[in-house]
């Protein structure tokens, strides 16, 4: 034994036994010092600052040898507090708080948000058909260049770094359609309560369609790549088991439940937004594991491109038909227009907020800066994010700001898995497992 | 237009209170699904009327308004005879005019065998915030009540490790609730001076 201290291996004694605690450093005089002990049990710190974790995800790994006996998550690294700010903002506002909960599926938060918002001002059955059209075709985009993260990231933590280039590729062009039609890429608060913030530009479906093509004959290099290819099946094929009595007694939702066998899918069972006239499959496998969960991201993929297509064509049909509700209280006032300078309000309503008529002017300062109100009570509203049941429940007290909104974040609940899928493997599925859960740590903390 | 009643008063300065609004019981028939529920309930529950205070259905919602001493046995029917296989977690609201029952807890149910939604509430005094856990009920919701506590200082009896989940070990407060201070700087621009949000004007 050394005499000296190791600024990053000190030992100490403790009623267990001697404690090893590794920071780094000189790693061939730790093991030597640990060979002398007989115990073999080691206390790991995986994250929050680690590749391989989803993001700020902490994991506290017990291990004997290379075997995982107790995992614990820590979690709230990216706590922002987006359920107490938005007490302070208009029911409009809100919508550009909630698109930054779960960064990788905003619209699904918006979506969920505002049908909760729809539901307690009594508007739901009004909301235009073709708003809620585009709803689902900027959800289903958004399902795609969310399970592209998921595959892509999931693939290149279990070392397969190709998948990750086509997956990031897809996304791309994903996030040029959002772009396109909202103006930006992520968080785009685009959905707001009572419809959508703006019409689609002109030739936005063609591109859509194009795109759809496109993409349907890339989503066949991951899947040539990855279904069936040994190496990943050995890093997958029974790792993260969790089956059908597990994931209801932990609350859980989205592939995760759907890899048990359940076609459990609110899209299917509890449809909104005209789910029910769309024509699509949900997809299950019965293994319970990660390669299950895989292969049913890879299937959802072809399922939403139907969906797509299927929305464009209603969209196309309800041309010039309005994408926000009539209802002048709620409907935001201004008419966007793109100017020379880029997008802005449309000269004709500013000439008339301006010019005519000073009443239309109070109407448009009232409601942007004061809001709408929405009467007392409280409902829950539930989407089918990629990641599961996403749910919003929203308490009004009839004022112009929520009194207290909480987000069923899939994912937050979904990590609680994690025990259950990885204690008594390998320290090396752990990661295929978390992988597989696809928590975003923006919807986890919140 | 704008919902002014009483002073009129629409500029916001006149710093009125927020008063949430307490539903009344909903009165039978519940319409939807909701009787069956109900019914479903007492049969299997004989002591229904002595648990449940309260039945409120707004905007196509059941929330069944539960004792807390009687909301894991509720919980257990539930699941077991009613088939609400899957809790989504628990929501904190706070109430801080409502006297003697200012926290609430909120739990979505949902069945799968059924495809129907119901909702617990559970309501409890400030000075005495306890509340029975469920998670022997329904494990999942382990987290969702750690972060309830978090948030709102309601401490679940019962709970395997009720510690705090998403703020820091040691800090000092329960954030979601109507007393704690959302905090903030003013910002300057252009030598205007933006107040912090909770101290803009309140319209209400």
């Amino acid at each position: 034994m050394t005499t000296f201290i190791d600024p990053y291996a000190s030992s100490r004694e403790t009623t267990e036994g001697t404690v090893f605690s590794v920071t780094g450093g000189d790693w061939n005089e730790l093991v030597t010092e640990i060979g002398a002990t007989k115990e073999e049990r080691i206390v790991v710190n995986m994250g929050p600052q680690h590749p391989s974790t989803h993001g700020v995800l902490r994991l506290v790994l017990e291990l004997e040898g290379e075997t995982v006996t107790e995992v614990r998550c820590g979690i709230g690294y990216l706590h922002t507090g987006i359920e107490k700010n938005i007490e302070y903002r208009s029911w409009t506002q809100g919508v550009t708080f909630v698109t930054r909960m779960d960064y990788l599926s905003p619209l699904f938060n918006e979506t969920a948000y505002c049908l909760a918002t729809e539901k307690l001002l009594g508007i739901t059955n009004d909301v235009p058909e073709r708003a809620s059209a585009i709803r689902v075709l900027m959800m289903e985009l958004n399902r795609i260049s969310s399970h592209m993260v998921a595959l892509g990231t999931g693939a290149l933590e279990l070392g397969a770094i190709t998948p990750m280039f086509f997956a990031f590729r897809e996304r791309e062009r994903v996030l040029d359609i959002f772009e396109m039609i909202s103006g930006l890429r992520m968080n785009m608060a685009y959905i707001r309560p009572g419809g959508v913030q703006q019409d689609l530009p002109e030739g936005a479906t063609q591109k859509i369609r194009e795109t759809v093509k496109e993409m349907r004959k890339a989503f066949k290099d991951n899947a040539t790549l990855l279904i069936g290819n040994s190496i990943w099946m050995k890093r997958t094929v029974g790792i993260g088991y969790l089956d059908l009595a597990g994931c209801t007694t932990l609350g859980i939702t989205g592939p995760v439940l759907r890899s048990t066998g359940l076609p459990w899918d609110l899209r299917k069972t509890q449809p909104y937004c005209g789910y029910e006239n769309y024509d699509f499959d949900v997809v299950t496998t019965d293994t319970c594991d990660v390669y299950g969960r895989f292969l049913i991201r890879m299937n959802e993929l072809e399922q939403s491109l139907r969906i797509i297509e299927q929305a464009c064509e209603k969209i196309d049909k309800l041309a010039g038909a309005p994408v926000m509700v009539a209802d002048k209280k709620i409907a935001w006032p201004a008419q966007l227009a793109m100017g020379g300078d880029g997008l802005g309000n449309s000269l004709d309503h500013i000439r008339e907020i301006m010019g005519t008529s000073m009443e239309s002017l109070i109407h448009h300062f009232k409601l942007v800066t004061e809001g709408f109100r929405v009467p007392a009570g409280q409902v829950y509203a539930a989407v089918e994010s990629p990641r599961g049941e996403l749910g919003a429940h929203i308490v009004s007290d009839g004022g112009t700001r929520p009194y207290r909104m909480h987000f069923r974040e899939p994912s937050f609940n979904n990590l609680q898995s994690t025990s259950a899928m990885c204690e008594g493997s390998m320290v090396a599925d752990i990661i295929g497992a978390v992988a597989s859960i696809d928590p975003v740590m923006g919807g986890v903390d919140r | 237009m704008f919902g002014a009643e009483g002073t009129g008063d629409t500029s916001g300065y006149g710093g009125l209170v927020r008063t949430p609004g307490a539903t009344g019981s909903s009165e039978r028939p519940y319409g939807s699904y909701f009787d069956d529920v109900a019914d479903d309930l007492e049969r299997a529950y004989p002591a229904f009327s002595d648990a449940i205070e309260r039945v409120v259905v707004d905007r196509g919602e059941l929330t069944l308004h539960v004792k807390r001493e009687k909301l894991v046995e509720v919980s257990k029917i539930l699941r077991d005879s009613l088939k609400f296989e899957m809790c989504m977690g628990v929501s904190g609201v706070h109430y801080p005019e409502q006297n003697g029952r200012e926290l609430h807890a909120v739990y979505p149910l949902l069945s799968i065998t059924n495809n129907r939604r119901i909702r617990l509430e559970v309501s409890v005094p400030d000075g005495d915030a306890h509340i029975p856990s469920v998670v022997e009920v329904w494990a999942g919701n382990n987290w969702h009540e750690r972060e309830t506590f978090d948030m709102f200082g309601i401490i679940f009896d019962g709970h395997p490790g009720l510690t705090r989940i998403l703020m820091p070990d040691d800090w000092q407060g329960h954030p979601q609730r109507k007393d704690y201070a959302l905090g903030g700087i003013p910002v300057e621009y252009k030598g205007a001076t933006i107040p912090a949000p909770d101290e803009r004007r309140s319209y209400r």
